[in-house]
């Protein structure tokens, strides 16, 4: 999903023990208030059936038809479709979520500097996706994009044109997408180690703890959890990500660059074959419902409090 | 090792000048980084259309009338410029309002009032959150023609509305668990109705994570381009990410118009970044996964 704010795992209180949660109404609530229980449950209920499960079942119905997959799969374009959303997701997700983790211990740092860039770095996050990735979009031209003129002007060099080769193109959508998302990650995993208590970091300091091995010893097993779960959700919202591919390559060259997601609208809208594209968005459920079903076990584990 | 300091708090760390480097190059570095597509965007903005293509690093001759042609409507391509915001804006603030009363209803049940079966409408809310909504598209379009909604700004609404409300409901019922129990309990005994707890207990003590839930789908439903430009076709509903994505591949791009609409576009969301910036962290870290 774009531009989330995001549910997000990252916890302060995981080392404060929760008080007992109680119902006011013992056993559940009886008689009127049942019916009340009802009525505000009307409102979500309808959104659900109308907006998601309506949609989920009609749009399970459109790929339900062997034929549109066997038309998929014959087309040359899918396959680079696949190979590049496997990319997109190996590189751009672990990528983003590592730098994240290495930047938020950076950003722990409380000096005015780093500070003040915290304001700054968080930008990406808060300025709208679109006019940013039609801005790198831009950039990226190989004759007047501003990347380019930079590569003369310090280097000397006449940089590629990235958007007209293949695997350019990918990286900058991928360099594009971490441009993008990185900021969030790293307000999270700010969060999760701020959450960690100081004495921890004390006591490790006695052992002799201290560099990267505070990191190894302390930081990282506390956070791996949180880690996990932020693999998990960004694999799923980056699978589902449009945008990025959309607006910085267009798909280009030659189709060449298209994810899964960009190439399911591309058949259903612009070749108008709705079934073609459901069938191309629906291959991507086995990876799609593993990775669903393993986040919310995790996250019902992790004792979610809903 | 008596030198041992205990000083992990990295705020007391003291610091080695060749720390102090790697501190400021690092930090130019994230800059660099971080800036270099915004920077692009608002140097083109501030090109005159002549100077457009012209790939010069700063702006030859800096001028405003970029950004004065689109306030004004000057031109063509900006005819409808305040109109497109307008739609955004409407189309913001109604999925805002709807997603927290939706929102606040639900996990008023699930939290408080914990009828049998409601971890069914919970794991409702957690599976669309994990649905990627790319993914609903097509059938979306289908369906919102079904339901007569063609090319109506409701349309979007009622999409970002199923898209915002499942994280409205966690934030609500993580932050509703640290309001006492006991508050409703006594106004159960003064025999208050669920509809008077709701309204004049629970609402008022959940307004911080109204605040953030509220920004979060003013800022989704403004940032979204994928459901506007299927969903909604005349001209007369368009919205700025569209009428910015038309033009991206045509050749007459007004660039330097385009640049500047996006800046002045991109201004809303960052003012309202920075203004609530506190509460959404606060929405952030309320999360309550177990570490």
């Amino acid at each position: 999903m774009d531009a989330t704010v995001g549910l997000l795992p990252a916890d302060s209180a995981a080392l404060v023990k929760a008080p007992p949660r109680r119902r006011f109404w013992r056993g559940g609530p009886r008689g009127s208030d049942t019916s009340w229980a009802l009525a505000f449950l009307v409102p979500y209920a309808a959104v659900f059936f109308l907006f998601v499960l309506y949609p989920v079942a009609y749009g399970l119905w459109l790929g339900h038809d062997p034929a549109s997959y066997r038309q998929l799969f014959s087309d040359p374009i899918y396959l680079k479709t696949v190979v590049n959303t496997l990319i997109f997701l190996a590189i751009g997700v672990n990528l983003h979520l590592f730098g994240a983790l290495l930047v938020s211990g950076f950003f722990m740092r409380r000096n005015w500097r780093v500070r003040s860039l915290l304001l700054v770095y968080i930008l990406p996050w808060a300025v709208p996706a679109i006019p940013t990735f039609i801005a790198i979009h831009w950039m990226l031209n190989g004759e007047w994009g501003m990347l380019n003129n930079l590569l003369y002007a310090v280097f000397g060099i006449n940089g590629p044109s990235w958007l007209n080769d293949r695997w350019l193109a990918l990286g900058s959508a991928i360099a594009a997408y971490i441009w993008k998302w990185m900021p969030f990650w790293t307000v999270i995993f700010l969060a999760g180690r701020m959450a960690i208590p100081l004495e921890l970091y004390e006591s490790a300091a006695m052992d002799g703890a201290t560099g990267y091995r505070r990191f190894i010893h302390v930081t990282f097993p506390l956070l791996a959890n949180l880690y996990l779960i932020c693999t998990l959700l960004s694999t799923i919202w980056t699978l589902g990500d449009f945008n990025t591919i959309y607006f910085v390559t267009g798909g280009g060259p030659s189709l060449s660059t298209n994810v899964l997601a960009t190439l399911g609208i591309r058949d259903a809208f612009e070749i108008d074959n709705p079934q073609l594209g459901m069938a191309a968005v629906m291959s991507a459920l086995p990876l799609l419902i593993p990775l669903v079903v393993v986040l919310m076990r995790k996250l019902s584990q992790s004792r979610v409090q809903l | 090792m008596s030198a041992v300091t205990l000083t992990p708090s990295p705020h007391r760390r003291r610091f080695h000048p060749l720390a102090l480097t790697f501190e400021i190059v690092a930090c130019l570095m994230l800059l660099i980084w971080t800036l270099a597509p915004l920077y692009s965007m608002v140097e083109v903005a501030l090109e005159s259309k002549d100077d457009v293509f012209s790939g010069d690093l700063f702006p030859a001759s800096p001028t405003l009338t970029g950004f004065w042609t689109v306030l004004t409507e000057g031109y063509w391509y900006v005819a409808r410029f305040w109109h497109e915001m307008g739609n955004s804006l409407y189309i913001g603030l109604i999925t805002s309002a709807l997603t927290l009363a939706i929102g606040s209803m639900t996990s008023f049940v699930l939290g408080r009032m914990r009828p049998r079966g409601s971890w069914i409408v919970s794991n409702a809310a957690l599976l669309t959150y994990v649905i990627p909504m790319s993914f609903l598209a097509i059938p979306f379009y289908r369906v919102i023609q079904t339901y007569g909604l063609n090319d109506n700004l409701w349309a979007v609404i009622l999409v970002e509305v199923t898209f915002a409300t499942p994280y409205a409901i966690f934030i609500f019922q993580q932050y509703g668990a640290s309001i006492p129990v006991e508050l409703d309990e006594a106004a159960r005994i003064d025999g208050a109705s669920p509809w008077k707890i709701y309204t004049r207990i629970y609402l008022p003590l959940m307004a911080p994570a109204m605040v953030a839930v509220g920004t979060y789908a003013l800022l989704l439903a403004w940032n979204e381009y994928l459901y506007l430009f299927l969903l909604l076709s005349s001209s007369g509903n368009m919205t700025v990410p569209v009428a910015l994505g038309q033009f991206l591949n045509s050749d007459e791009a007004p660039w330097n118009l385009m640049m500047a609409t996006a800046v002045i576009y991109a201004i809303p969301p960052i003012v309202i970044y920075y203004a609530f910036r506190r509460h959404m962290s606060a929405g952030l870290t309320m999360g309550g996964v177990k570490g």
